[in-house]
């Protein structure tokens, strides 16, 4: 059976960021269908590591991230619940003097954007933090950054999209995407058909055949980060730990769990699966046994992974489409989407209203990659009438 | 990836020392070829014929009661391939990834590469959340065994037995013979359903009249046989006190200190899972489980499955399949392999599977309890969630597969991984749903499937490969 539908906005993917921008958009009293080739929040969003950080980040994403910081505390107005959504702090551990110097270094950079870091010293971490073992030499600390639960967050953005009238498309995967007139057709599974004037694409790791399809191609590759999560514990952590230079990242839920990030795994067969490495999953606890000396007796009582697009960059793509009037681009987020995700869904509904929006997101514009992977599409007018490419 | 510089073709690897394991290991073995068995067991046996940790003074005929035979006859059997494979106990097999297998043996993890994967893993009881069923003295039926068969001590003083399948009947007799002081038996199927045990005469005439005696010396004992048992909560401060329930429109109460509870069995489906085979429901069991051909292979090649693990059927058929599914890894190599004996035995696991209908309708699993589970009930206990705050959060969700409800009401995210939880999980979630049992899906298995020390080594071989 062929089913019709016609909206303002079609969404492709209903991880964070399309569902924040589903709920935004309804917000400004569009009609929106958000669509999910699986389960809304079910991919990286719902799997991620629940890192709230805004420190660390390139300067160039710290106004998206500061405004994404002022969603946070306003969730349980926002979609219905808090999503276990914790302002405890992000503290940057420095393992040696140069990691120090680097750290120090960027609080510099970032002095104007307010973030308020504070730079401690080893004596300073011992006081404060005397369950961090030893070998860590200083860190930087983040009052306002935090954690919460991704898997709560990013399917209650999905649910309250869809109470305030999105018509949210579970299990139906979008197969292809042309130019219609003055919109989009947009082909659907279950024979569905869909009629919008704007699309945006937020597929996630598989946003790039979209993209493509319009004469943009992008070197969109995948990774896999390994997330190990102990059985719950007495409370200990009182922030989210991070390590200049990567390494291991961790942080304490409220039910008393450890959530212990670090390392890559590795894809099945089919690559939109993916799991731990045993040999890194014991790396990443062996990590943190010797950094968290309270961990040395604790268990673990399982490892995931999720698969998360990645841009050579580390920049995403966010931003209208240099090709094809209406389509609107929100992937590649690098490992680092969870945090910003809120505020890039309120950026989209902006451009989809006025064609433009006030916080800078020029430095991750699609255009940037139109030199290095520039495809001359002989004849196809500009991709405009393609398939994506799976 | 870290590499093993091993020249010899790898083992075929068998996971699990149950009757299962041990028949596939000896039709290996009888092959020429060198399996490696592991089991986290310290002792073979498997579930049913389990040993006991030290010798205490009890024969097998007071252990097994009327297995003994078949106990001892299969403890020696595996002792006497001794040297013919290698053996692991207390070996815990934690994951499976790209043809290697990731297993710890006091607190140091090796990684063993295999060529063929037989997985014998068995199965644990199976259970539906109950008002108290967390009380200290609640423990399942096969708990309850174990208490008794490794330990030697009963799980009180005064026990009752509550459930459905034929181990209730069994466990309570072999208590009875223990000496210990059985209350009653709690059956939650009606006495006419046990008329469907009539069907299974023809098939399997021992099986049905060796229950029908243990019904009746329990009964001679002056044991009270309860049948068409509903609406049973546990009550007690901090232990169990007593347990109630309703029967014939009228309700019941006594006194105990120990509660035997199961609802039949449940497979341990995890390594299949983490082996990727493929999964389709099973309306008998009620249960995802993992395909497989009538031999016992998976659609992994080189992955097979046999015994209680791959579906329940019995220790028996546990024997049966893990023979037959021997011969079937040696088909699949080219090597010889007795056509008939295979054709024999998958005769006589059809048999059995014949009897398998027969008790599921002598036995039949009370699903409906979920619909009337009180809110305050807690359903997952690993991470203390009532069937109030999971009916919550499907509905606020919206959601209507099982993974989805995990990832918003953590149901299944503890240290069992749902092996405790799920079934209840998912019998809650359809009727919630409006679904079928088998529209909900199941819970995606994750590494490791028991918990591991955060410490945990890595061999020396491996660090040096890296
Ligand atoms: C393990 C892990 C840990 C992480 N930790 C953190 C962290 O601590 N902090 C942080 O800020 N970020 C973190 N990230 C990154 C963050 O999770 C992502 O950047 C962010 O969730 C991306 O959101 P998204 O909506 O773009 O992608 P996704 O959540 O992947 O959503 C994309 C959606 O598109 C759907 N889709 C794909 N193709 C189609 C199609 N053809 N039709 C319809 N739908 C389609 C997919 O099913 C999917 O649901 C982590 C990521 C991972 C994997
Ligand atoms: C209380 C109880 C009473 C029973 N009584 C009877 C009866 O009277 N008659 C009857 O026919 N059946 C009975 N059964 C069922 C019987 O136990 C099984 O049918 C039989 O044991 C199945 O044999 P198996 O080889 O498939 O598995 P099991 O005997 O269960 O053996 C599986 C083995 O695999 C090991 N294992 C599993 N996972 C791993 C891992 N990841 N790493 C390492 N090792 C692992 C386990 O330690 C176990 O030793 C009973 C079961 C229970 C629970």
């Amino acid at each position: 059976m062929s089913r019709r539908l016609e909206v303002d906005v079609a969404i492709i993917g209903g991880g964070l960021v399309g569902s924040s921008a589903a709920l935004a958009l309804r917000g400004l009293g569009f009609s929106v269908a958000l669509l999910d080739k699986g389960f809304c929040g079910a991919q990286a969003s719902g799997v991620n590591y629940g890192g709230v950080r805004r420190q660390g980040r390139p300067i160039e994403q710290l106004p998206l991230s500061q405004r994404a910081h002022a969603v946070w505390p306003r969730l349980r107005a926002l979609i219905g619940i808090d999503g276990e959504f914790l302002r405890s702090g992000h503290l940057k551990l420095a393992r040696d003097e140069a990691d120090m110097a680097s750290l120090e270094a960027y609080a510099e950079a970032v002095a104007e954007q307010g973030l308020d870091l504070e730079l401690i010293g080893h004596n300073g971490l011992r006081e404060r933090f005397g369950w961090i073992g030893d070998g860590i030499v200083g860190a930087s600390f983040c009052p306002g950054d935090g954690h919460a639960n991704p898997r709560l967050v990013s399917t209650g953005f999905a649910a309250a999209a869809r109470r305030a009238g999105v018509e949210v498309l579970e299990n139906t995967a979008v197969e292809g995407v042309t130019r219609d007139g003055g919109g989009f057709a947009l082909e659907a599974a279950g024979n569905l058909t869909l009629r919008s004037r704007f699309v945006v694409n937020s597929a996630g790791a598989w946003a790039a055949p979209f993209a493509e399809s319009f004469g943009e191609p992008v070197p969109l590759s995948r990774i896999y980060p390994s997330m190990v999560v102990t059985e719950p514990m007495e409370p200990v952590m009182s922030v989210n730990i991070g390590m200049e230079g990567g390494g291991i990242y961790a942080r304490q839920v409220e039910r008393g769990n450890i959530v212990v990030g670090g390392e890559r795994a590795l894809p099945l067969n089919d690559p939109d699966l993916s799991r731990p490495r045993g040999d890194g999953a014991i790396a990443i606890m062996n990590n943190a046994a010797a950094l968290f000396p309270g961990l040395r007796h604790a268990q673990a009582i399982r490892f995931w992974s999720g698969t998360e697009g990645a841009m050579p960059d580390k920049n995403p793509v966010i931003g209208p489409s240099e090709t094809t009037h209406g389509l609107i681009h929100a992937f590649g987020f690098t490992g680092a989407g969870f945090q910003i995700a809120p505020g890039v869904g309120e950026v989209l509904a902006e451009l989809v209203r006025d064609g433009e929006t006030q916080t800078p997101i020029a430095a991750f514009s699609i255009g940037r990659f139109r030199e290095t992977s520039a495809r001359t599409d002989a004849g196809s007018g500009a991709g405009q009438n393609q398939e994506p490419q799976h | 990836m870290t590499g093993h510089p091993t020249s010899e073709r790898p083992q075929p690897l068998i996971v699990g020392a149950g009757p299962a394991g041990i028949r596939a290991a000896e039709a290996l073995v009888a092959a020429g070829l060198r399996p490696l068995v592991v089991d986290e067991a310290p002792a073979c046996g498997g579930q049913i014929y389990r040993q006991r940790l030290a010798p205490d003074g009890r024969s097998s005929r007071d252990l097994y009661g009327s297995e003994a035979a078949k106990a001892e006859t299969l403890h020696r059997d595996f002792a006497a391939l001794d040297g013919k494979l290698d053996y692991w106990p207390q070996a815990l097999l934690w994951n499976l990834r790209d043809g290697r297998a990731d297993i710890m043996i006091e607190g140091t993890s090796r990684q063993v590469a295999y060529d063929g994967l037989l997985l014998a893993t068995g199965a644990t009881d199976r259970t539906l959340p109950l008002p108290g069923w967390t009380l200290p003295g609640v423990f399942t039926l096969g708990g309850a065994q174990i208490a008794l068969k490794s330990q030697g001590c009963a799980i009180g003083s005064k026990v009752v037995f509550l459930g459905s399948g034929p181990l209730l009947y069994l466990v309570a007799w072999q208590y009875m013979k223990a000496g210990a002081k059985v209350a009653a038996v709690l059956d939650t199927a009606p006495f006419a359903a046990k008329f469907n045990l009539l069907r299974g005469l023809p098939l399997f005439p021992g099986i049905v009249l060796r229950g029908m005696r243990m019904t009746a010396e329990l009964k001679l004992a002056g044991i009270a046989l309860h049948y068409g048992v509903g609406d049973v909560r546990i009550e007690g401060a901090s232990k169990v006190e007593a347990i109630a329930w309703r029967q014939d429109g009228l309700e019941h109460r006594l006194t105990c200190d120990g509660i035997g509870y199961g609802l039949a069995l449940r497979s341990e489906t995890q390594l299949a899972d983490l082996a990727g085979c493929r999964f389709a429901f099973n309306a008998r069991d009620r249960a995802v489980l993992p395909e497989r051909d009538a031999a016992g292979r998976t659609s992994v090649p080189g992955v097979y499955l046999a015994g209680d693990g791959a579906g329940i059927a019995g220790a028996d058929a546990a024997e049966r399949a893990g023979e037959r599914v021997a011969l079937a890894l040696l088909q699949d190599r080219g090597l010889p392999h007795d056509a008939a004996r295979a054709a024999a035995l998958e005769a006589e696991l059809a048999r059995i599977s014949r009897f398998r209908e027969v008790l599921e309708a002598a036995f039949p699993f009370p699903a409906h309890w979920v619909r009337d589970i009180a809110d305050a009930t807690t359903l997952c206990r690993c991470e203390e969630i009532t069937a109030g705050e999971v009916r919550a959060a499907i509905n606020r969700f919206g959601v209507h597969e099982l993974n989805r409800l995990k990832a918003v009401s953590r149901v299944g995210m503890g240290r069992c991984q749902g092996r405790i939880c799920a079934a209840a999980a998912a019998e809650l979630l359809a009727h919630e749903a409006g679904r079928g049992i088998e529209a909900v899906g199941r819970l995606r298995s994750q590494a490791p499937v028991k918990p591991v020390p955060l410490t945990l080594a890595l061999t020396a071989q491996q660090e040096a490969a890296e």
